[in-house]
Parts: structure tokens; sequence; C-alpha cells
């Protein structure tokens, strides 16, 4: 088998021999599946409850790509901003870094309370949780512009503006799909920890209500079913970077 | 004060192009020790000049200067008859580091400055193929034929310092401005760029100021060397090279060269020593 080949089947052979490890490991033990079910329980509830979980993933998933969109809009505008400009970044960056150490969960009352119950405290999690690192990524890419990049543009008469188009957007491509893959993820997690709390519909609303019912294997089958769709678009994210940042990605050291 | 110079009058003087008289330049607070002070040179139109002296003496300020991207605290600078009030529109400018952007190919790195400079800038899209064949036109001249496609990180270190000088010469500047272009680069590829930027002077005409302590890059190329002090930067020896032209690499294993060479460095040992 030539290298290639390993390396593609690798990730499934890997997820394979976890959940075979972890059947195994339940087996064994004979752990109650109240405490931790086995995969094949787990594989069961899926399909049980196949019907439920298709239709409140469905809502997370638009939820969270709502509230993503939120965030590279915005964090795009505002990591730009702070690039540019000093007393922007120099004003703003302890309030930026005192909001993001705030846990999102403990937001989501209030804005339980402006919005009501519904799909928008989940959207505007979403959007809160995982703006951040794009900021930062953002304007870390316009900062570190080389100076004699910019002597060269100056030089030539270019505006701010120019600088900051043709150099600093191109530059802090790289840096700003880096922190996409995270705020994807993280984009997930606010929108779920919203519906848990306060939602009557989405895979977090759903988890809430299993775990009340004490129905482990269904709760394990959300957690499933999110795991896989937080891959799912953290590939597609990782593609658009691959696609548009070919020459950023040109090191030799990760492939071997 | 001058070095092998020739003080008769040279029968066609051209005009004055770059001159700064009594240039004082610190950077941050007021205080600290002044990078250049009482700087004064004058560069003619056509000429190629360079600026030799030892590490630190301000070399690269004089660029930023010359180019209007730092104002100085005392003196005037001139360029092209006027007073430098803003970023001077007419100059190229090549570094040490080639500086080309990696998600640009090299062609398109060539257009960069087309797309700031006027009046290339808002003609650059009806015209594209009339400068696009320029830009190949001027990769041709510097060895770089048919490598337009590539990107720059595909390029070895001579090939992209090439691609940088092409850069710099795309919008037709009057005015090149080059710092220490050649000092990361093998003996033997900076031998084979002195002779690509020699040609590309006698061909164009631009006014170069080349910053360098390669004091036989500064001979072979110039027609004129400023020797500046150690910090505060000054000007302490101008000397005329009046090798014929155009000059072969072979010229510099002449006695008559190195004699130039050696009184260029006794002039570096004094600043160095005086420091």
């Amino acid at each position: 088998m030539n290298d290639r080949l390993v390396l593609r089947l690798a990730p499934w052979v890997f997820t394979l021999g976890f959940f075979i490890v972890w059947e195994i490991g339940c087996r064994a033990t004979g752990v109650s599946s109240y405490i931790l079910p086995r995969p094949t329980a787990i594989a069961e509830a899926l399909w049980q409850y196949r019907g439920p979980l298709a239709v409140h993933s469905g809502h997370t998933l638009w939820m969270t790509t709502a509230g993503f969109i939120l965030a590279v809009i915005f964090g795009l505008v505002l990591g730009m901003a702070l690039g540019a400009s000093r007393l922007v970044h120099a004003g703003s960056y302890p309030l930026l870094v005192g909001f993001n150490a705030i846990p999102k969960v403990a937001v989501v009352p209030i804005l339980v309370i402006w919005f009501g119950v519904g799909w928008l405290p989940a959207v505007l999690t979403a959007f809160l949780i995982s703006f951040f690192p794009i900021v930062v990524n953002v304007a870390t890419g316009l900062a570190t512009i080389e100076p004699e990049v910019e002597d060269v543009m100056r030089a030539l008469g270019a505006s701010k503006l120019d600088i900051i188009l043709k150099v600093g957007v191109p530059r802090s491509l790289p840096y700003f799909f880096g922190s996409l893959k995270v705020a994807i993820t993280l984009a997930y997690v606010g929108s779920v920890i919203a519906e848990y709390n306060a939602s009557n519909f989405g895979i977090g609303n759903l988890m809430a209500r299993a775990s009340a019912d004490f129905n482990v294997p269904l709760l394990f089958a959300a957690l499933i079913a999110l795991g896989v769709m937080g891959v799912m678009l953290y590939a597609v994210t990782a593609y658009v970077e691959a696609r548009t940042t070919k020459w950023a990605q040109r090191s030799q050291f990760a492939a071997g | 004060m001058s070095v092998a110079a020739s003080l008769e009058p040279a029968a066609f003087e051209p005009p004055v192009f770059v001159s700064l008289d009594g240039v004082t330049h610190a950077y941050g607070t007021s205080g600290g020790v002044p990078a250049v002070e009482g700087l004064t040179l004058a560069v003619r139109k056509g000429e190629f000049a360079a600026v030799v002296g030892p590490s630190g003496c301000g070399k690269s300020t004089l660029m930023k200067l010359a180019t209007g991207l730092q104002f100085p605290r005392a003196g005037t600078i001139m360029v092209a008859g006027e007073a430098v009030k803003r970023p001077v529109k007419i100059s190229g400018m090549a570094f040490q580091a080639p500086t080309l952007l990696p998600w640009r190919t090299v062609i398109e790195n060539l257009m960069l400055p087309l797309e700031i400079v006027e009046p290339h800038r808002s003609r650059l899209r009806s015209n594209k193929a009339e400068y696009l064949a320029r830009a190949e036109a001027l990769l041709d001249q510097v060895g770089l034929r048919g490598m337009g496609a590539k990107f720059p990180w595909e390029l070895s270190g001579g090939m992209q310092q090439r691609a940088s000088l092409c850069r710099a010469l795309i919008h037709e500047p009057e005015l090149l401005m080059l710092d220490e272009p050649f000092g990361a680069l093998d003996a033997f590829t900076r031998e084979e760029l002195w002779c690509v930027i020699r040609d590309l002077h006698a061909r164009t005409g631009v006014t170069v100021i080349l910053v360098t302590h390669d004091l036989r890059e500064a001979a072979f190329l110039s027609d004129r060397v400023f020797c500046m002090s150690s910090r505060p930067g000054r000007i302490i020896a101008e000397a005329v090279i009046d090798l014929p032209r155009p000059r072969d690499i072979d010229v510099t294993y002449t006695p008559a060269f190195s004699e130039i060479v050696h009184e260029l460095r006794a002039h570096i040992v004094h600043a160095r020593s005086a420091a």
C-alpha cells in the first residue's frame, strides 16, 4: 500500500478503532448504559430518533451558520480597523479581551431577557463566541505588513486604503481562514449552549430534554450528530482555505 | 576631496536632480543622537550615485528622506526641482529583501506599481496588453524571460532580486533608489546583477542612488560616490569615478580600479575610527 492511500484511510481507521475500543471497554467492565452507553446502543438510538435528530440538527446548523456569517462580517470589519489604526487597536483591545473572557453561557439569560426564548439568542450566542479569533487574526495579518513593502507602496504614492487592499487584505487571508476553522467550531458551541438553556428547538434543546428523561443513549446520539456536523463544517472552511491561499501553504513540513 | 577625479568640467553638465542641503534627521523623541546631521549632497540627472559608509551611518535614512517617506528636522530636500513635502511619486525602490508579494505571480508583482501610480492607474484596465508587453520586455532584459507566470517563491534569490528591480522600473521612474539590493546574494550572482543594473541604467538614463557597503560595487557602478561618516551621518568625501563607460566586469581587476577602492576604503576606515 502506498503512503497516500494510508493517509487517506487513516482518519476512518482511527475513528473506527476509537469506537471499537469504547465498545470493548463497555462490554468488559459491564458499565451501565445510564453512565456510558455502548456505541452500538448509541447507534440504535441514532436510528430510532433519526427523524427528530435530523430536524433539530438542521435547525442548529442554521443557527450556527447565521451566527458564523455575522461573526465573519463583524470580525473582518473590526479586524481591519484594529490592524489599520494603532489608536483603535490600543483603545479597544482590553475591551475585546475582557469580553472574550466572559463565559458566553452567562450571556444567554441576558439575551433571553432582551429577545425572549427562540432562535435569536442562539444566533447571537454563536456570533458572540466566534468573532474574537477572526478579529485577532485579521488584525495580526494587517499589522505585520513588512515595513519595506509599505515603503515601496508609499514611495509610489499609495494611500493607506491602497496598502490595505493590495497588501494587507491578501496578506491576512491565511490568518483569516485559519481563524475560520476555530470560529466555526466555536459558533457551534455557542448555538448549542443557547439552545440548551433557552430554546424550544435545536439539538441543544433535544439534549436538554433527553437528559431530563435520563435518555442517555439519545444524549450521546445527539453528541455524535453534533460532532459529525462540526467536522463537516470544518472541512468546508479548510477546503475554501486551501483553494484561496495556496501561496501560503507551500511548506513541505507537515506534508512528509 | 575627489578620488581619481578629473577636475575638468565636463562639456555638458546635466542639472542637479536630487539635492539635500544641511539635512538633519532624528527618529523618535528629540534628544537622541540624530541619524543624519548636516547632510549635503547633490546628484545630477541621469547620474549613477552611490552612498557608502560604515553600518548604522544613516544610509537608509538618506533613502527615506530623498523619497519623502520621512521628513527632516532641518534642512531642505529637492527632487526634480521641487521641495519634498510628500512621498516622491517618480521614484522606484528596491531593497536587500526582494519584498515581492507571495500571492502574486512575478508578472502580477511587476504590475503593482502600475496599479498605484498615475497615469498608469487609470489606463491599466483598458491598456492591459500594452502594459503586459512592457513587463515581459523588462523581464527579458534582466534575464527572466518566461518566468512571469511563476510565483516569487518558485524563483532563486537572485531571480527574485531581478524581479524586484523590474518592479522598481516598470512605471519608468525618473529616480531609482537601491538600498543594498545585492547584499544578500552570492558573489557571482551579485556581479551578474551589477551588469544587469549597469545596462538598465545605460538604456533608460534613470538617475540612480545606490546605498551600499560594498566599495567595489560602488566603484564599478557609479559616476559619483559619497562617503558617509558614522552616526550622525554626514558626507565626508565625494569621489568622481571617471572610468570610461561602458564598463566591463574585468575593469574591477585593473590597478586603477583597485586604487579607487583603496581610497574609498581609507575614507571609511577614517570614518569608523572617528566614531
